[in-house]
């Protein structure tokens, strides 16, 4: 019987992994001289961290991995991590509530079931939490962090979508619904469902307008929202908070010269989320988002802490950064070729190599000759060093490791040509 | 080309024989008994039928052992809900079998609503047959923190006092006033379904066969929509409160085959008990034991029950506290006495015409087949582990609810079975190829709880006067 890879699961191959490696090293950079913290959560956590209201969507924990533990006989389940946030809101709560404010970022897998192939079940993602700040400018900072790690992975194009949760509650709220109908709307417009606040028919005029309004018209600037609080203001109150704090995060976006479309619908999102969403896109693909939290820490038992977060799937950034920023350096390769007698002067001189910063490798049997610049002879007596430069086609024959040295230092100087 | 459809036994079985019956299949031998035979049909001679538990039925139609199925819509729900995934169509209401699950609460609890139960501080236990259905209400009900106690019967004994809330099965609109119960939130809406295995639907022409069943349907529709729900018969009881005093100790007996045995040993032990077995189902007997309530549960949930606390003491078989122990190795429960009565082998077992003697060359063939093993057990847990340390490669292990030796083997590879003598086995044209443990039935404690002193005394005297009795059995 074949050996088989698990349904809904993804190798990652060495030419994928110089990419992943390439979006984490781009990412942690960033977010390392934004100062932020790295962070890393344990695979399992209790179901019941992400069970409560407020937390994921009744969509999301249909999908949860969650079973026994080997010590799960009080029946409690535990669960592969479904989402980054939530174990980082929880180490904050377990360790760092004292700081106030806490600047974190993580790089995980996280799990989910997913049916149509379409995705792999355990995806990986990058993500940043600012946690203890409730200013648009942290959310704007986050935002403009994510796109920073965007660019420098090369792409160009990124389509930034705004909207806003406490826009969509208010509307709930104004359209007169029992708090269990607001809630069940609520989760279906997170799990994705466009279309679920255009069904809704108010009744109230002024409502009617307001809906079609805030739902129909995708605005790429403030004056769209400024105007529709200078038209409902006075009919939708509940709504002023949530359109003030909206509009000073876009003002702020369009004084830093930054393009975004503001798009109601486009809530699909977590539970938890309060405040702002924004969501990142490249082409028809999302490649990111986040948004405010102010409840969750209270919620999971901590303080009155607001939060704002993002997360960059890289699973999907795989797909799009090119090869061409990738290229390794084939001059910077040594096959080392070593007989019987000079195994021990091989291996010294391979770390000799390798502390010098070159990839130094001892030749095994299929050893492909092309994927090295150098060539070098290690002997048990004279000459004890054969250099071959396998690209100019030279052949050198030397007494000592640091000539060696020297001469690839030599060679090297024309890397760039030769890479 | 053969249809295989899976049958039920228990409460679906004579409207299920009724419908056939009219439908003209010309069946002989669909009764409570014919759990060991394919049954055959005069009308239709590549059909082939067996008779299942009920709650078997999705699983076997789900992996493809058989082709169609009937069964409650109740037991097809709990398999859909954990796994969607699954290659299960629901074809057509049977009409007949009707009820529904309810979320029940005990009336001493002071509450009423799903809200209130939400509102509440700490854990929710709840106890249920339907564990999946219960996780996924939990789970929609967003309860903070929940546990779930999965078990294989008797739910209704268990709120307040061993859970807050239990799933059960009623009749429409029951009021549950037996047990001092009272329904919170109905879950489910079920009655009979013909169910069919995807793959089988998309490439097997069943035609005829669905046919004879849609027309019995459309002409009798009157006839079959009587059901008739077997269950326990109204207990009048005493309001039970969660409150038991502190020093009192839960002592869990066997319903089931186990009862005039236990009975026998608890006698001789100078221990009475009243209504037990119960012609009327009480779950509740009383004792002259001063500071000893009792509770009548399965013996296969025991050992959970105990770990959680919910019991003191309880009289199982050591083949149901491995199965516990495999599953949590550091589950606080341990075998305080053997009893020395009930006495079974747990066995491996294959079908006589494998050519293999033992579990050495069953895992060369296991590992020459290109389909996964069938491993079938009521002790999931047990048969998991079996296979696992006998590097069976990739094997599935299929849950059974009892009469597991009908499975081999056209429905499974290799059983893990219990047996007294080894004659039905034999009987079935089976043979054991290993034997895994001893078991008989024991008395099991929780080693992690603490104790008041009083407590401790009444524990050490029952222990005492058992481990007497059972010396010369």
């Amino acid at each position: 019987m074949r050996a088989q890879r698990c349904k809904g699961t993804r190798d990652l191959s060495p030419e994928e992994m110089i990419k992943f490696r390439f979006i984490e090293e781009a990412f942690r950079d960033c977010c390392h001289k934004w100062g932020y913290e790295e962070v890393k959560t344990p695979t399992l956590e209790y179901l019941h961290l992400f069970t409560s209201t407020g937390t994921l969507t009744p969509g999301m924990l249909g999908k949860v991995y969650s079973f026994l533990d080997w010590d799960g006989w009080s029946g409690e389940r535990v669960v592969l991590r479904p989402d980054g946030t939530i174990p980082v809101a929880r180490l904050y709560i377990d360790n760092m509530e004292d700081r106030g404010l806490a600047k974190l970022f993580y790089v995980t897998n996280i799990f989910m079931f997913e049916e149509t192939g379409k995705e792999t079940r355990e995806r990986w993602q990058g993500g940043a939490e600012l946690i203890g700040v409730s200013s648009p400018l942290a959310d704007i900072e986050l935002v403009i962090l994510a796109l920073e790690v965007l660019k420098r992975v090369g792409l160009e194009g990124i389509e930034l979508k705004l909207s806003h949760v406490g826009l969509i509650r208010g509307l709930l709220l104004e359209l007169g619904l029992s708090p269990e109908e607001q809630a069940k709307i609520f989760d279906q417009i997170l799990d994705g469902d466009v279309e679920v606040l255009a069904r809704i028919k108010p009744g109230k005029p002024e409502l009617d307008e307001a809906l079609s309004l805030l739902l129909d018209l995708k605005g790429k600037s403030s004056g769209f929202l400024k105007n529709s609080k200078g038209l409902f203001a006075r009919s939708l109150p509940e709504l002023e908070p949530s359109l003030d704090n909206f509009i000073s995060i876009v003002d702020l976006l369009e004084a830093l010269g930054y393009n975004y479309q503001i798009d109601l619908t486009s809530g699909k999102g977590f539970e938890y989320y309060t405040g702002v969403i924004f969501q990142l896109f490249m082409g028809e693909e999302k490649i990111g988002g986040g948004g405010r939290y102010d409840t969750l820490i209270p919620l999971m038992g901590g303080r009155n802490v607001p939060a704002s977060g993002f997360a960059l799937y890289f699973n999907r950034l795989m797909n799009l950064v090119k090869p061409a920023t990738l290229a390794k350096p084939l001059a910077q390769r040594i096959l080392i070729k070593a007989g019987p007698e000079a195994i021990k002067q091989g291996f010294n001189m391979a770390s000799y190599l390798r502390e010098a910063g070159y990839v130094a490798e001892l030749q095994l049997e299929g050893q492909e000759l092309a994927n090295f610049r150098w060539m070098l002879e290690v002997r048990s007596k004279a000459p004890l060093f054969v250099l071959t430069d396998q690209i100019k086609h030279g052949k050198f024959e030397l007494k000592t490791a640091s000539e060696v040295l020297a001469l690839l230092g030599e060679g090297n100087d024309d890397k760039d040509s030769v890479a | 080309m053969t249809i295989k459809i899976a049958l039920p036994k228990g409460r679906l079985l004579a409207e299920t024989a009724t419908l056939l019956q009219r439908a003209g299949w010309g069946l002989s031998g669909y009764h409570e008994r014919a759990r060991f035979y394919r049954l055959k049909f005069e009308k239709f001679p590549n059909l082939s039928a067996r008779v299942f538990h009920e709650k078997d039925i999705p699983i076997q139609v789900a992996i493809g052992n058989y082709d169609l199925g009937v069964c409650g819509l109740d037991w097809v729900e709990e398999l859909l809900i954990k796994y969607p995934s699954s290659v299960l169509v629901k074809i057509k209401n049977l009409g007949y079998g009707e009820g529904a699950l309810y979320m029940v609460v005990s009336r001493s609890e002071g509450v009423s609503t799903v809200e209130e139960v939400r509102a509440k501080e700490g854990i929710v236990r709840i106890a249920s047959e339907y564990p999946n259905l219960a996780e996924s209400f939990a789970l929609n009900l967003r309860l903070r923190r929940f546990s779930i106690f999965p078990l294989w019967g008797g739910a209704e004994v268990y709120p307040p006092e061993s859970a807050d809330l239990a799933l059960i099965p009623g009749e429409i609109g029951e009021k549950f006033s037996d047990y001092d119960l009272m329904s919170i939130s109905k879950v489910l809406s079920f009655s009979a379904f013909l169910i069919a295995n995807k793959s089988s639907w998309e490439t097997k022409d069943m035609s005829e066969v669905l046919a004879s069943i849609r027309d019995e349907l459309l002409i009798n529709k009157k006839h079959l929509s009587s059901a008739e729900v077997t269950r326990a018969p109204a207990i009048a009881g005493q309001p039970i409160s969660r409150q038991v005093a502190e020093d009192t100790v839960r002592l869990a007996l066997p319903d089931g085959h186990q009862q005039l045995p236990t009975l026998r040993l608890l006698n001789k032990a100078g221990i009475q008990i009243d209504d037990y077995p119960s012609p009327v189902g009480n779950r509740r007997p009383t004792t002259n034991l001063d500071g000893v309530v009792i509770k009548v549960i399965r013996p296969q949930d025991m050992p959970l029950q105990v770990a959680n606390g919910n019991f003191d003491l309880a009289i199982t078989g050591k083949d149901w506290l491995m199965e516990h122990l495999y599953q949590f190795p550091s589950s606080p429960v341990a075998e305080l006495l053997d009893l020395k009565f009930g006495k079974v082998k747990i066995v491996a077992v294959i079908s006589r015409d494998l050519l293999v003697s033992d579990i050495y060359s069953l895992r060369r063939l296991s590992a020459e087949r290109l389909v996964p093993f069938r491993v079938a057990s009521e002790y999931v847990n047990i048969a998991d582990k079996y296979a696992r340390d006998n590097h069976l490669g990739m094997y599935r292990v299929i849950p059974t609810w009892g009469a597991s030796e009908a499975f081999l083997p056209e429905d499974a590879d290799l059983l893990i079975e219990n047996t007294q003598t080894g004659r039905t086995l034999a009987r079935h044209n089976l043979k054991i190829i290993d034997t895994l443990f001893e078991s008989t039935a024991c008395l099991i404690g929780n080693t992690g709880r603490v104790f008041s002193s009083s407590q401790r005394e009444r524990i050490k005297s029952i222990t005492e006067s058992l481990r007497i009795a059972a010396e010369d059995i």
